[in-house]
């Protein structure tokens, strides 16, 4: 099972829902729901509103609108329940298949480890030092051999030895990684398959602790505590629900009265489904029924962008970050420095310029060396020669030398023509040697292209300095406008480059990074991070090497990169099995949608309450001095215009309920979110949350009430 | 309603919004930390006093601290405030030669006093003799007044100070608020209302022989002094009982419009201030105008009510039981601004009110007296409202709630919604328990929906310490000298803590520095958010209990056939 397959699994899965449905029941379990207080007191009043009906049913017999009512009270609770098993259905069904691949593994554990036990070593004796024992009785500190088809048996270091893993049982990336010891990819993980060769592991977590069983409780939901926004939540709609519960629970005795002193008793509806229903109605039951399934689909949203968060508070945090501290290669600009443009001497053709710089890049397989050949035949179209018709004599780079280049035989006849490229001293000595002069242009250009941070590559032919090369760190496309998106946000970012000042500063101009630390060492990293922090600020970063462990564990969002240490992994909170450092801003916006969602639902449910004192009072209270052609005063509060007391306070309760179910798929799918300044957003949520929510139940109840009476129900 | 009741009302709001910087300007300054006011004659005053009580102002103090301060000098003053009424005959300055008041309505007076509440159980001039309305009764308005401005400046410090225990000096803060604000702003509106008419003597109750030749008692005393404070420090408690409708408390329409305008004056400053002391005034306005908006929507349903046609009596703007010098306007203004802010005078009874003014008086005191509010209290409520808008509506922005660059935790949500509900809570039950027995519903002189009215106004004013009467119902009797007095006591202290353990929690915690991506609190939106939030939360709660009461009453009126 791989993170990505997650995405196929269906939310409308015809077993997915009969699992959810049968959870919904399970759940009603006082225990269980207990801790979701406001859900726990509707299935108080459902209990109380059932009992009502016994009683009332052993006295009177006639009970079609308060059995009516009843049922959806339960509806209620169990719509509620619903959306929570949806939730964690979907994290159930992925956790299944994660538990098969670690289920019965067998570990072929060294029996006595010392500091010269080789991967060799073990080869030539596996009998005698190696005993089987299965995976679960592992312990942290053991020592593992593993070698091709096995199964890595826990998490671990790689002590000896290099293999090429599939990890696709957790990353869902089909192509094989290298893993080998020492160094920045000694992290394996247990679940995954050797594919070739052999490396002893250092068991590295217990059992039950290990990365597989952590995304397994993950995605179960198990351990998802609730969030410090989400306990602050739960305290306002718990206290909120108690305020209503006293306001229903006292209103008998002011109605008492009122009946009484103007004698008139009997006259106001106050039953108890109806008080329930009442109750029901104004407590914030939408955001109190969805609230945990919005929590663990942002859990399960995070999952689906293969970025594994050891606890929802990370995930929260995400959302509220200030600064981000993004490493400079690979994230902001592509991995390699790569030609951007060629800059030829006085008397030099540009033409002649690239097709001598490519010619002298032909063999030349590392990426900067490519990047010269696709440049010259983008700018001027001089197609990549096949090496061999060149019938050149290659001269690769060698540290002593610090150039390449080609030496062609001239086909006219007359002597060899050698063509280099490498480093301004270099080109010097070599035409120097030759006696000629590197001309002062081309010194200027070599100048001018390093104070911009970018790499001069001259290029050379015999005793002529041909031109420069300008290897240029390329922003990525888009980067921009991300930065530009992030800013909006309030969200400053700050680009890490072990670069010098100026070529930082360049980069950073044009990536549009709003600060850069420059010759970043890992201390410089944990100060930016902690000076940050005390101006009130919270940061995330990105990294994977072992150095970057301390940083990691500073910033309040850290997230480490899948393929880094395993001191690295242990750092952070969160994990990117794709290891992209892109991946941060991806995550900070999932923390904000979360957020977003939460508190567009809340608005949504509390503006939900005036509609429904418009639907549920007058039919309370209108029979207070009504006669028998008119019907009391209380009556104009009517304005929905309902046909009976009965139909409108069953069409609030159906709405109520009904609502909860409408609004599962938004609470997973999250509110639709787009970069933009906090008040943009605001004015955007207020007007469809907020207005929506005052406005959309008028026209919900309305229309219930309108089928009732077409089904003859009220 | 006439063009020159239509001028009262942009007089009265033009003037606030002078004043308002004005005053707000001057309060900020005597808060400010770095470089605190300092005047001439009132800084001797202060450090006087310091010197004499031992006190050191400078002297840190923990929310904890802080608090006990406040329940200490609070329980000082009830103590103080019943012994001087119940040992009133063995004291100086009882020309009438009143007896000592009785256990109950004694301590229930005291309480009242105590927490700005100003419900008056007896009668003034038929109970209390000079000497207790000056030390007992006067002293408490001043006190309980600046008690609640420290706290506002407390809670001031719980935005501006970062990673800090301390929460200010108590004994500091409330001296300032007497110094500076209260003894000032009264000495000048006592002379005023000299000027205007009201009494200020020591002499015994005049006689006069009226045209009738029969012999009346006209009741007199140092009666100024005491409505400067109590219409200033939004207390309420008048020296006659009649209270700002009696011509010695309130001469003329000029002492009427002024007594209005000092209701406001200083909670209205204490927004601006506020808005200052936090580092940014614009939310200070945004405070400000929250307030305002909420008062003049309620201002015009009240005048709506007044000046509508009554069916049920046939007449236009019925002037029973309100002032003619006042008129409809000046005691629709009047009724709402005293229940809005949590000042309780009273220049009409209310009880004569349009069944609308019911609704807008009951349901000002509901929303927990924020609407300008009482002194201090008014403000602090206000912010607990809008940390609970800030916490609803924050989290749409997608990051963690944060005010004023505080970021709002469980802890601090716990407190504003301790603060705001726990006054709704007890109102519910106390009101629950006097409509439900005897000994409740035999002190209501009317019945059905009126009589409702009576005791939810009743619970209404003591829980939200507003301490303005209805009419009608005699709370004079045991029972409801109880009740009332522990509807007071849990209104006033309840939120009062709420506000303070919360100035502690956010004092400790860093500040946050504004961003793009910062939920705003200091514009319109924030403003009709707040709005909502104290409409939805504060005053929806009440909605089935107000519709068989006030709206009930309001609809049958219209149809013509009287309760």
């Amino acid at each position: 099972m791989s993170a990505k397959a997650m995405d196929s699994i269906n939310l409308f899965d015809p077993g997915l829902i009969r699992a959810a449905i049968k959870d919904s029941f399970k759940k009603l379990d006082p225990r269980v729901l207990f801790r979701n207080p406001v859900m726990f007191i509707v299935e108080i009043g459902a209990l109380l509103s059932t009992y009502g009906l016994a009683r009332d049913f052993l006295s009177r017999g006639n009970f079609g609108f308060d059995l009516n009512v009843t049922l959806w009270l339960w509806f209620t609770v169990l719509f509620a329940n619903f959306a929570e098993a949806i939730a964690e259905g979907r994290g159930k069904a992925q956790a299944a298949s994660l538990r098969q691949s670690v289920t019965g593994l067998i570990a072929h554990k060294i029996n006595s480890y010392h500091s010269d036990t080789t991967v060799s070593k073990v080869n030539e004796q596996p009998g005698d030092c190696i005993t089987e024992i299965g995976a679960n009785e592992l312990r942290m500190g053991d020592y593992v051999f593993c070698k091709t088809g096995d199964t890595i048996p826990g998490d671990g270091e790689v002590v000896d030895g290099i293999a090429s893993v599939d990890e696709s049982a957790i990353t869902g990336e089909s192509a094989p990684v290298i893993r080998e010891s020492g160094g920045d990819r000694s992290a394996v993980t247990g679940g995954t398959r050797i594919l070739s060769d052999c490396i002893i592991v250092r068991i590295t977590s217990e059992r039950g602790n290990t990365f597989i069983d952590r995304m397994i409780a993950l995605v179960e939901g198990a351990v998802r505590g609730k969030t410090p926004n989400e306990i602050a939540l739960c305290i306002l709609l718990a206290s909120l629900s108690l305020v209503f519960l006293l306001a229903v629970a006292t209103l008998p005795a002011f109605a008492l009265y009122v009946e009484k002193t103007t004698n008139q008793i009997g006259v106001i509806l106050l039953s108890l489904p109806v008080l329930v229903s009442l109750l029901v109605c104004l407590i914030p039951t939408t955001i109190g029924a969805l609230l945990s399934a919005i929590g663990i689909s942002g859990m399960n949203r995070l999952l689906r962008h293969n970025v594994i968060a050891t606890s929802g508070r990370a995930i929260e945090a995400a959302g509220d970050v200030d600064v981000l501290l993004l490493d400079k290669t690979g994230t902001i600009t592509v991995g390699n420095r790569m030609a951007a443009e060629f800059i030829a001497a006085p008397g030099i053709a540009l033409e002649y310029l690239a097709d001598r710089a490519q010619l002298a890049s032909l063999a030349d397989e590392t990426p900067e060396g490519r990047s010269i050949v696709v440049l010259a035949k983008k700018l001027f179209n001089i197609r990549s020669r096949d090496v061999a018709d060149t019938h050149g004599h290659f001269i690769p780079f060698s540290a002593q030398t610090r150039m390449s280049g080609v030496d062609l035989v001239n086909p006219a006849g007359g002597g060899v023509s050698r063509i280099r490229k490498g480093s301004a001293e270099a080109i010097q000595r070599f035409v120097n040697e030759r006696n000629g002069i590197v001309s002062q242009a081309v010194s200027d250009a070599v100048a001018a292209i390093s104070r911009q941070g970018g790499t001069p590559l001259v290029v050379a032919e015999d005793n002529r300095a041909l031109g420069v090369v300008n290897l240029k760190d390329i922003v990525k496309g888009g980067i921009r406008e991300r930065f530009a998106h992030l800013r909006l946000m309030g969200i400053r970012t700050v680009m890490i480059t072990g670069d010098n000042p100026v070529t930082a500063a360049a980069i950073a101009a044009e990536a549009g990074v709003d600060d850069f630390i420059a010759e970043a060492t890992p201390e410089s990293k944990l100060a930016r991070i902690k000076e940050e922090q005390n101006q009130g600020r919270l940061v995330a970063m990105i990294g994977d090497g072992t150095n970057d462990a301390p940083a990691l564990a500073q910033a309040d969002v850290g997230v480490a990169m899948n393929t880094g240490t395993q001191a690295a992994r242990e750092a952070g909170n969160m994990i990117d099995l794709d290891s992209n450092p892109t991946k941060l801003i991806e995550i900070v916006e999932i923390g904000k949608q979360l957020l977003m969602t939460r508190g567009s639902l809340t608005t949504f449910s509390i503006a939900n309450d005036v509609s429904k004192y418009f639907a549920i009072l007058p039919a309370l209270f209108s029979g207070l001095y009504a006669t028998t052609s008119v019907p009391g005063p209380l009556m104009a509060l009517n304005i929905m215009k309902l046909a009976s007391p009965q139909s409108a306070i069953l069409s609030a309760v159906i709405f109520n309920a009904i609502i909860i179910i409408a609004l599962i798929p938004l609470s997973l799918r999250g509110v639709s979110y787009k970069p933009s300044s906090a008040r943009r957003i605001l004015l955007r949520n207020i007007f469809i949350y907020g207005a929506g929510g005052l406005i959309i139940p008028f026209i919900g109840i309305k229309l219930i009430d309108m089928v009732l009476v077409a089904a003859g129900l009220s | 309603m006439e063009s020159n009741e239509l001028l009262q009302i942009v007089l009265f709001v033009g003037l606030l919004c002078v004043s308002t910087p004005l005053l707000g300007w001057y309060i900020a300054r005597l808060y400010d930390e770095s470089k605190p006011l300092r005047l001439p004659v009132l800084h001797e005053i202060e450090q006087g006093i310091y010197r004499i009580c031992g006190i050191d102002p400078s002297e840190p103090m923990n929310w904890k601290t802080y608090a006990w301060t406040v329940i200490l000098i609070s329980g000082v003053g009830v103590a103080a405030a019943f012994l001087l009424q119940t040992l009133q005959h063995r004291l100086p300055l009882n020309p009438q030669h009143f007896n000592g008041v009785d256990f109950f309505l004694a301590f229930n007076t005291a309480v009242s006093f105590v927490t700005n509440t100003n419900w008056q159980a007896y009668s003034g001039e038929t109970t209390m003799a000079y000497f207790t309305q000056m030390a007992a009764l006067c002293v408490q308005n001043f006190l309980s007044a600046a008690t609640a401005i420290a706290v506002v400046a407390a809670l001031a410090r719980g935005f501006s100070r970062k990673s800090s225990r301390s929460i200010g000096n108590f004994w500091s803060d409330s001296t300032k608020a007497v110094v500076y604000i209260l003894l000032p702003l009264s000495i000048v509106f006592a002379f005023i209302l000299v000027q205007q008419g009201s009494p200020q003597t020591f002499k015994p109750y005049a006689k006069a022989t009226t045209m009738e030749g029969t012999e009346q008692i006209i009741p007199l005393g140092p009666a100024a002094s005491q409505i400067a404070i109590k219409q200033l420090g939004t207390n309420g408690g008048g020296f006659f009982n009649a209270n700002s409708a009696h011509p010695f408390e309130n001469p003329t329409p000029l002492s009427n419009f002024l007594e209005i305008l000092a209701i406001f004056l200083i909670p209205a400053a204490l927004a601006w201030a506020f808005g200052t002391m936090v580092g940014s005034t614009r939310h200070g306005w945004v405070l400000f105008g929250a307030m305002m908006v909420l008062f003049l929507a309620g201002l015009s349903v009240s005048l709506i009510g007044e000046n509508g046609y009554n069916p049920v009596l046939n007449v236009n703007a019925p002037m029973e039981g309100k002032e003619l010098r006042f008129g409809t306007a000046g005691s629709a203004l009047f009724a709402t601004a005293t229940t809005a802010a949590s000042c309780g005078a009273v220049n009409c009874m209310h009880e004569s009110l349009s069944p609308l003014s019911h609704l807008v008086t009951i349901a000002n005191m509901m929303t927990g007296e924020v609407i300008f509010g009482g002194v201090g209290s008014g403000l602090y409520g206000m912010v607990l409202y809008a940390i609970m808008t800030v916490f609803i509506a924050g989290l749409m922005v997608g990051r963690t709630p944060e005010y004023l660059g505080k970021k709002i935790d469980a802890f601090d949500v716990k407190m504003s919604v301790i603060g705001i509900l726990g006054s709704s809570v007890i109102l519910m039950i106390t009101a629950a328990i006097a409509i439900s027995v005897k000994a409740g519903t035999s002190s209501l002189s009317a019945q059905g929906p009126l009589g409702l009215n009576e005791i939810i106004y009743a619970f209404a004013s003591v829980s939200n310490n507003n301490g303005s009467a209805f009419g009608g119902l005699n709370a004079n009797t045991v029972f409801y000298n109880v009740i009332t007095a522990f509807a007071m006591l849990f209104g006033r202290f309840t939120t009062l803590f709420a506000v303070l353990a919360m100035a502690g929690s956010l004092a400790a915690k860093k500040i946050k520095p504004a961003s793009e991506g910062t939920f705003p609190t200091d514009g319109f939106l924030f403003l009709f958010l707040l709005i909502g939030t104290v409409v939805i939360v504060g005053a929806l709660n009440f909605f089935p209990v107000l519709s068989i009461g006030p709206v009930l009453e309001h609809l049958l009126m219209i149809s013509g056939k009287g309760l």
